[in-house]
């Protein structure tokens, strides 16, 4: 029956190859069907669906998407956002995963807007995917909203016309905590660091170390590991800081790793000797719960979730996503919201009676764009007016008993010209010349 | 001194680890000369199980070392099925075939599974901590152990002694040898080499998810842990040898000591060790550590 | 290759870069990646039909981009062919220093050992924060000859060279597996030992191979660095070589049109998983993997040869 040669084999074969060829045929051909009635706007939105990297980032980027899309086109979303849709166009999304090779990645954008024809892409959590995206973006025109990516590179290396960031690069985030350190532990004589073997951990440590050079050169850093991305086994990283004499341990560890971790420690007591820093901890804090040791100064890449000034735009946006998910929004949630209520913001502007407004003239209006969302305030100031900054937050986490919820306490707001560089200088620069022109 | 100390107990741990990982592979390897990438899947499943089991069981204020047991059982009932429904069902039909072909059946298989376990357990993460905790940790002048860790040195030793008494003392582990040595020849002396495999297989499979289950309770059990356990796996069954035991421990405690040094001393090269260790050993002994003499066929 | 099937090459070839005037863009930009990817598999059938599987074929993908993306960033070259052929020198380079060692290895110890080598390059540029490192950075925008075209034009001017790369290579690994050293890959695959004993130097005739599917490993990496202008270090990840190898098998070792048609189909089944079934691709790839092996044992290259009018002799 399965022998070599077989009639059956040879009919599935051509079949499989027949569909292969179909499946470029099919959706150009929806897309003609589709009644151009009340235009409605199409977002591809992009993220990791499988893999380590969509519990923590992923699952919870679309999430937010998809609510705040529903809400949208209900126009249930508190004013000044209320319009239906974007600015009366109803908003179709389409979901794709953000995995595979960059090759891949390219390709999936160039199937977006080109296959798909959608009028904005929104998406990306890899700094590399955002990288390999942004020159094909700019070559076809389309426009293209980076929500999570930290990389400062992006508005750095060249200034773009079609990609926008909403939420504030990287180097934020190593920067506060280096000030929030400093404010709340005076005491610190040294620190160490353990960060992922890759370009966001290599990137976080470095602009910490950079940032309490300038601030405190008289702290000096201790050990400096670098385990493997997802390594999950990090008995030896922790036997290494058992043994240093650091007070302070800097981590810009993720969701899975950063449980991991956490775990580990806890179990041989690491957390007593040294307080943790973790600069993305917030995304991992409602699973971790009781077990994130108290006392730990936690971030949330910018004031997201508990860490988020409060306001009724917070507050319905939180009710929202913990009653369709059970669990609160984190920060991916809200650097996405923040996204697409920018690119709504843009986008009526920019509309001009009942025509679709062209990429041209959504770029135009996005250019600079300010806001406040559930997050705060967040103005488009640097990138030629392409990157946001907003202010953040750093607090300090503690497992309130009583409630049996966690909480934030301690919660010190740094500016947005604090801890994030001028326009015109790149971050890297910025800090090695000692952080100059920084409003705190 | 005490680094010393500490980079023979981290290379331990770490060896621990390794091996249990990698012993089921190289069992399945030895006897069917397969890579088994689905590998991975049996340690995800088994973790996931060990999750699952965990869940039910603690926090309920029933006695920690039941927890322990059931975690066990429970992923290794996961292992046989999975294990049985593959071999039978899937590795069936390709026995015969060019090894590659195999391996790329197994891949497939994989990545099938993957998805199966987004279907059963959804993309989010699991934390099993309880058992980790629970066992609590013991203080060795400057440095704190975890008794989990010393646990599992302990069960890595246990399950290599297991192993090695009976492939060399009983019966069917004297088959398997026979097997491995050389299939032909052990088929010809009327060994039912068809139903050795699918034991084999099975064994395998049960080995790797007791790995996912033992370490379940140290990682966040979330999509894509059987990824890099493939690779580690690989790299200790080719320093060890294919089907050899002793192989696949030595060769577990030299990369565990080295990185175990690396991470202390030379934090640097920490993410060559394994695979510098690999390229050394096999350029100085091609086919493995504790490689038989094979006879040249003609 | 039999007349009818030159015939059926040059038409299929025609076809392909007419399509270019037809088809539209992200189409164009798939194909381009996927040829440029079939390259790559070339180089691995090469090895494959000596009885090789190497899992690091990733390594020589990784040198040729990188070669391209350095190279154009930091002297002024930008002229794609220049830079392909550079690239798969630097990659064939490697693999000639490399093989010296490799030539001696068989089976899984082989595998083994390329994947070793290929790790530790992706490690090594892990390490070097300048090149960025897992972020990469992007490739400079290729001209051709002297013409320096935008947008669509680029694309399709890519697809062209893409597709002139490719075939030049078929017709050369064509007329290599004609030729002495090409026809002794099956001999060695079945029994090394003979092959020795009737005189012939086995270990250098690998050694040839694996320069070769270097050299091809490199070119394509090259191409694809152009196409998709990005480089970043998991070019050189064990998961890379993994999927070169996936299409190999798939492709059968038969002969030489299969590992572009395999890897064309390849990336568009992976396409339409993504569009079909966002979370639940991976399944989808696997199954069908699953029945292509059970199925279509000799590869992709078995329907083709069924399809000719004149029944070949099957391809060993």
């Amino acid at each position: 029956m399965l022998n070599r040669g077989s009639s059956l084999g040879g009919v599935l074969g051509t079949l499989w190859v027949l569909v292969s060829l179909l499946e470029v045929a099919i959706p150009p051909a929806q897309a003609q069907n589709a009644a151009p009635a009340a235009a409605p706007v199409k977002l591809g939105i992009v993220s990791f669906l499988t893999g380590p990297a969509a519990a923590p980032f992923g699952i919870p980027g679309r999430n937010g998407a998809e609510i705040m899309i529903e809400a949208m086109n209900a126009g249930k979303v508190p004013a000044p956002f209320n319009k239906v849709g974007f600015g009366g166009s109803n908003i179709e999304a389409k979901y794709i995963d953000e995995a595979g090779s960059a090759a891949n990645v390219v390709t999936e954008f160039r199937n977006l807007v080109q296959r798909d024809q959608v009028d904005a892409v929104v998406g990306y959590v890899s700094s590399g995917s955002c990288l390999a995206v942004t020159p094909v973006a700019e070559e076809l025109k389309a426009l293209t909203v980076f929500y999570d990516c930290g990389t400062p590179r992006i508005f750095e290396e060249k200034s773009r016309a079609y990609v926008f960031r909403v939420s504030p690069h990287a180097t934020m985030d190593s920067v506060a905590a280096a000030r929030y350190l400093l404010a709340k532990k005076q005491d610190v004589t040294s620190y160490s660091g353990i960060n992922q073997n890759y370009a966001w951990g290599q990137d976080s440590w470095r602009d910490f170390a950079g940032a309490m050079q300038v601030l405190a050169p008289k702290v000096t850093a201790d050990k400096a590991l670098f385990p493997k991305l997802f390594a999950g086994e990090y008995g030896a990283e922790i036997s290494t800081l058992l043994t240093s004499k650091s007070q302070i341990l800097h981590t810009s560890f993720y969701d899975g790793d950063l449980e991991a971790f956490v775990y580990q420690e806890q179990a041989r007591a690491l957390d007593k000797r040294m307080t943790i820093l973790a600069t993305t901890g917030e995304a991992a804090m409602w699973r971790l719960r009781d077990k994130m040791p108290n006392g730990t100064m936690i971030g949330g890449r910018g004031p997201h979730g508990p860490l988020a000034p409060d306001s009724d735009l917070n507050r319905w946006f939180q009710k929202i996503y913990t009653d369709r998910y059970s669990i609160p929004p984190t920060y991916p949630a809200y650097q996405m919201a923040m996204s697409l209520l920018g690119l709504k913001l843009a986008y009526e502007k920019a509309r001009k009676g009942d025509a679709k407004p062209t990429t041209d003239e959504v770029a135009a209006a996005f250019k600079g764009i300010e806001f406040d969302g559930p997050s705060g305030k967040v103005k488009l100031a640097i990138g030629d007016g392409h990157q946001g900054i907003s202010e953040t937050a750093y607090g300090t986490y503690r497992f309130n008993k009583e409630k049996n919820e966690p909480e934030i306490v301690d919660i010190i707001r740094f500016p947005a010209e604090c801890v994030n560089p001028p326009a015109g200088i790149n971050a890297d620069d910025w800090i090695k010349d000692g952080m100059k022109g920084a409003k705190c | 001194m005490l680094t010393a100390f500490a980079i023979l107990i981290d290379g331990l741990v770490y060896a621990a680890y390794l091996f249990i990982v990698a012993i089921g592979l190289t069992l399945i390897f030895g006897v069917m000369k397969i890579l088994n990438v689905a590998h991975g899947s049996f340690y995800t499943f088994g973790a996931y199980g060990a999750a699952t089991a965990v869940a039910i069981y603690f926090d309920r204020g029933l006695p920690d070392a039941g927890g322990f047991l059931l975690m066990v059982l429970f992923a290794m009932i996961l292992g046989l099925a999975l294990g049985l429904i593959l071999e039978r069902g899937v590795m069936r039909l390709v026995y015969g075939r060019d090894e590659v072909v195999m391996v790329l059946v197994t891949y497939a298989a994989f990545l099938v599974l993957e998805d199966i376990v987004i279907l059963v357990w959804g993309p989010g993460s699991y934390a099993t901590y309880q058992p980790l905790l629970a066992a609590g940790n013991i203080e060795v002048g400057e440095l704190i152990l975890s008794n989990y860790d010393l646990g599992l040195i302990v069960v890595a030793a246990l399950l290599a002694a297991v192993s090695y008494w009976a492939l060399k003392f009983t019966r069917y582990g004297m088959l398997l040898t026979a097997v491995i040595f050389d299939r032909e020849t052990a088929a010809a002396f009327g060994i039912n080499v068809r139903v050795v495999y699918t034991v084999t297989f099975v064994i395998g499979a049960m080995l790797g998810a007791l790995g996912g289950a033992i370490m379940a309770p140290k990682i966040a059990v979330t999509l894509g842990i059987g990824v890099e356990v493939i690779v580690l796996a690989f790299a200790v069954v080719a320093i060890g040898g294919m089907g050899s035991i002793e192989g696949a421990l030595v060769g577990a405690l030299i990369v565990g000591i080295c990185r175990a040094a690396a991470v202390h001393l030379v934090p640097q090269v920490e993410l060559f060790v394994i695979y510098g260790v690999m390229a050394l050993v096999l350029m100085i002994r091609p086919y493995g550590l504790f490689v038989r003499a094979q006879p040249r066929k003609i | 290759m039999a007349h009818g099937g030159r015939i059926a090459a040059i038409s299929a070839l025609l076809a392909a870069t007419a399509a270019a005037f037809v088809l539209p863009d992200w189409i164009i930009s798939l194909a381009t990646i996927a040829f440029a990817n079939g390259l790559v598999v070339l180089g691995l059938i090469v090895m494959w039909r000596a009885g090789l599987v190497s899992f690091g074929q990733a390594m020589y993908y990784c040198i040729g981009a990188y070669a391209v993306a350095l190279i154009g960033r930091w002297t002024g070259v930008t002229d794609a062919v220049a830079l392909v052929l550079i690239g798969g020198a630097c990659a064939g380079l490697v693999s000639f220093v490399v093989g010296f060692l490799l030539a001696r290895y068989r089976e899984i110890f082989f595998a083994m050992l390329s994947l070793a080598f290929s790790m530790i390059l992706y490690g090594v540029l892990v390490k070097t924060e300048s090149l960025g490192s897992t972020d990469g950075f992007s490739v400079i925008v290729p001209t051709f000859l002297g013409y320096a075209p935008h947008r669509e034009k680029l694309l399709v001017a890519l697809y062209w060279l893409v597709l002139a790369v490719c075939a030049s290579a078929a017709v050369l690994v064509d007329i290599y597996f004609r030729s002495l050293a090409g026809a002794l890959a099956i001999p060695v695959r079945d029994n090394e030992i003979r092959v020795e004993f009737l005189g012939m130097a086995v270990s250098r005739l690998i050694h040839t191979k694996l320069v070769i599917s270097g050299l091809l490993g490199g070119m394509g990496g090259a191409l694809a660095a152009l196409a998709v202008g990005h480089v970043d270090p998991n070019m050189s990840y064990w998961t890379t070589s993994g999927e070169f190898v996936f299409i190999t098998i798939l492709a059968g070792a038969g002969s030489v049109a299969p590992a572009f048609v395999g890897s064309l189909v390849f990336e568009s089944v992976r396409s339409f998983a993504f569009a079909v079934l966002p979370q639940l691709w991976q399944m989808l790839l696997g199954s069908v993997l699953l029945l292509t092996i059970l199925f279509l044992p000799q590869g992709l290259g078995s329907l083709i040869t069924r399809l000719r009018w004149r029944r070949n002799v099957e391809a060993p």
